[in-house]
């Protein structure tokens, strides 16, 4: 009960004329940039974070939260609206969601989408309030050797486990590795990978990279590879759901909402599971209820996995706030717009900083009232976005990606940066290297060195510090097994979850069958 | 997606046509990881040891570089024997037909030529000779619009940064005028 006082007070700090205006222009830009496409919401958040860059931590917060779900909404808005996924969380709504469409149900396939997605988002964020104080309370206590084991678990996690290849996950992992070395060493102040510039030995911006790879490699990977013909977009009205329409989405929501918390607050990362997982549950149940139309546009299919998607999202907080360790792009970006405020990643960050994390949270929850609040009549509008045409949407994105490099220090020497890091993202998407581990590499590089000479200079330098602690122990052999058992379990048969991975996304009925089979 | 953190989506393009067994272009990305982690690990060595610091501020370097040299010989085993990456797919990307590395290379002109001027020119004249130029890179032809659309974008956002938020982006050649 002491986590809602202290989330009222929350609200307190939040909750100014001042405050809410910045989270209405914040669910507005967030949609806005969401919806355009070819861009998720780690790239909606990147991009956006120099509009915040003059403002009060706690505006600044508010504004996040609103970018934060405008963003996730804009995606399923394009998922329904496009058939294109605009991350890979969205996959499972462009399914079902994309065939309503088609039958000339958008409007209702939109409103299941931002109901569930608000009510995902709540019961998610108000979990977050319970969990996550209680984890970091735990979480203060653990020593430096048992913290840098659970970076090498989340690590591991994202990389090997996570991704369709472990070598090309490792491989955007270590160069990432390689981009957080560059700057002042912590403890002897010589400069690393600098080249003898003044302005790299101040390190990377996580931002300048984050935009670089996701919105500047994307610009000029779409360029080489332009769709010549124009995109077809479906007509929506005013998003609206008839009685039977909510009777058969409220079990999927709260369903949803069960698959995808867990998966996001454990470090497991990803929505994708969850998401298939809701899918799958949601077909069965309507099989044997006998009025299956999976396959000819299930509303059943867009509100269960958009609200697993949300709540898996929402779960993601709890890691992030309690252990400071982001498992998933988009809270690796947001890491990177705390630590901009002088709020240190770490099992502290909770008791260093109790009402701006207080803040932050209360915000998630006006950000996602306001969401409904203005999206569910604002969609045909959103939908419209939808045929910019191709040349100035990526110009656009280009302008502002630029901006937002340049608006941090205001060096021509960034947007210098920005272009090199736009062609490693291009060539990441070339040759198939998944963006996420190289983000975490960036962020959790220079921690998991300061971890380990603080773990270090306490033992005076005996390795075997590091496995000192029980928890530390329990953590590698997880890694161990996280890392042995996909080879094990490949050896044996091919999962289902291996099949889905490996099979290109499309809606074609029978490939969709197979997958879901 | 874009962003498609982990798995590649593949929206409406089909997968690409099938293409040689082996992607010797990969090797090209291998060299890059060997040339990288072998410099990482160099420059490590040019470090100088601290006092009272076990670790110091080489192994880390050293573990990188490393690794990632040892990554990069996996990575040509791995294409010799035939690994072909998935390119990512998308909502704008038709991965049927050969790259189009033109339109990259003026794109990439029009970001240089950003870089070199923007402190002489300012941002709202180099930010929207940036919309500008980039939208004709990308094959647009409606050249008045895009340079008004451009004009707009860049000083609405200078004024933007500087009166909404406090952030003063340079004017340079306009300086006193904006």
């Amino acid at each position: 009960m002491e986590n809602l006082g202290l989330l009222v007070d929350g609200f307190g700090s939040v909750l100014t004329p001042e405050n809410l205006l910045y989270a209405v222009i914040g669910v507005l830009l967030g949609t806005f940039v969401g919806v355009l496409p070819g861009i998720g919401p780690a790239m909606a958040v990147a991009l956006l974070l120099p509009v915040t860059y003059g403002l009060e931590p706690i505006s600044a917060f508010i504004m996040f939260a609103g970018i934060y779900y405008g963003g996730m909404y804009g995606g399923s808005t394009t998922a329904i609206l496009l058939n294109t996924p605009g991350e890979s969380a969205s996959v499972m709504t462009a399914l079902e969601g994309n065939l309503m469409a088609r039958a000339g149900r958008a409007a209702q396939a939109l409103a299941t989408a931002a109901i569930g997605s608000f009510i995902a988002g709540t019961i998610g964020t108000l979990l977050v309030v319970f969990f996550a104080p209680a984890l970091a309370s735990v979480a203060v206590e653990i020593g430096a050797p048992s913290y840098f084991a659970l970076m090498v678990l989340a690590m591991v996690m994202v990389t090997s486990v996570l991704g369709g290849s472990p070598l090309r996950g490792f491989i955007a992992l270590f160069l990432g590795l390689t981009i957080g070395l560059v700057g002042l060493d912590l403890n002897t102040g010589q400069s690393r990978l600098s080249f003898d510039q003044p302005l790299l030995a101040d390190r990377i911006d996580v931002v300048v990279v984050a935009v670089g790879i996701f919105a500047l490699g994307e610009a000029l990977w779409v360029a080489a590879h332009l769709r010549r013909s124009p995109a077809h977009v479906i007509p929506v009205g005013r998003p609206w759901m008839s009685r039977s329409d909510l009777k058969r989405s409220w079990g999927p929501w709260l369903r949803g909402t069960a698959y995808g918390f867990p998966f996001g607050a454990l470090p497991a990362g990803g929505a994708e599971i969850p998401t298939f997982l809701s899918y799958i549950t949601e077909k069965r149940i309507a099989a044997r209820k006998g009025h299956d139309d999976f396959g000819k546009g299930a509303i059943e299919g867009v509100a269960g996995p958009e609200a697993a998607n949300n709540a898996s999202a929402a779960g993601t907080f709890v890691p992030l706030l309690a252990l400071g360790l982001p498992v998933t792009a988009t809270s690796a970006v947001m890491l990177a717009a705390l630590q901009g405020y002088g709020i240190e990643p770490g099992p502290g960050l909770m008791t260093d900083q109790p009402e701006l994390v207080w803040a932050l949270l209360a915000s998630l929850l006006i950000g996602n009232v306001l969401l409904l609040v203005l999206n569910l009549p604002l969609a045909p509008l959103w939908a419209k976005l939808l045929r910019i045409p191709r040349p100035q949407l990526y110009a656009g994105i280009l302008f502002f990606a630029a901006l937002g490099a340049y608006a941090a220090n205001l060096q021509a020497f960034d947007l210098f940066l920005l272009l090199l890091l736009g062609l490693l993202g291009l060539m990441m998407r070339r040759f198939a290297l998944p963006v996420l581990p190289l983000i975490l590499g960036v962020i959790l590089g220079p921690l998991m060195e300061f971890r380990l000479r603080e773990a270090m200079a306490i033992s005076g330098g005996d390795v075997s510090a590091l496995w000192s602690e029980p928890l530390a122990i329990v953590i590698y052999v997880v890694v161990s097994i996280a890392v042995v058992a996909p080879f094990a379990v490949r050896r044996l048969r091919p999962t289902p979850a291996a099949v889905a991975a490996d099979q290109s996304l499309t809606t074609d009925d029978t490939q969709t069958e197979e997958k879901v089979r | 997606m874009s962003t498609s953190l982990d798995t590649p989506t593949t929206a409406e393009s089909p997968r690409e046509t099938p293409g040689p067994d082996r992607d010797l272009a990969q090797l090209g990305l291998a060299a890059l990881l060997v040339v990288v982690g072998a410099y990482t690990f160099w420059e490590a060595t040019t470090l100088r040891v601290g006092f009272g610091d076990p670790v110091g501020p080489r192994v880390f370097p050293y573990v990188i570089g490393a690794v990632t040299v040892l990554l990069g010989i996996l990575l040509v085993i791995a294409t010799l024997r035939g690994d072909v990456p998935q390119a990512e797919g998308g909502e704008d990307v038709d991965l049927r037909h050969p790259a189009d590395w033109t339109t990259v290379l003026k794109l990439v002109g029009v970001l240089l030529f950003t870089v070199l001027t923007i402190t002489f020119l300012g941002w709202a004249v180099s930010g929207a000779l940036l919309f500008i130029g980039s939208a004709w890179s990308l094959g647009s032809r409606t050249l008045v619009r895009d340079v008004i659309v451009g004009f707009v974008l860049s000083v609405a956002s200078w004024y933007f940064f500087h009166e909404g938020l406090g952030v003063i982006l340079p004017a340079g050649i306009l300086d006193g005028v904006l």
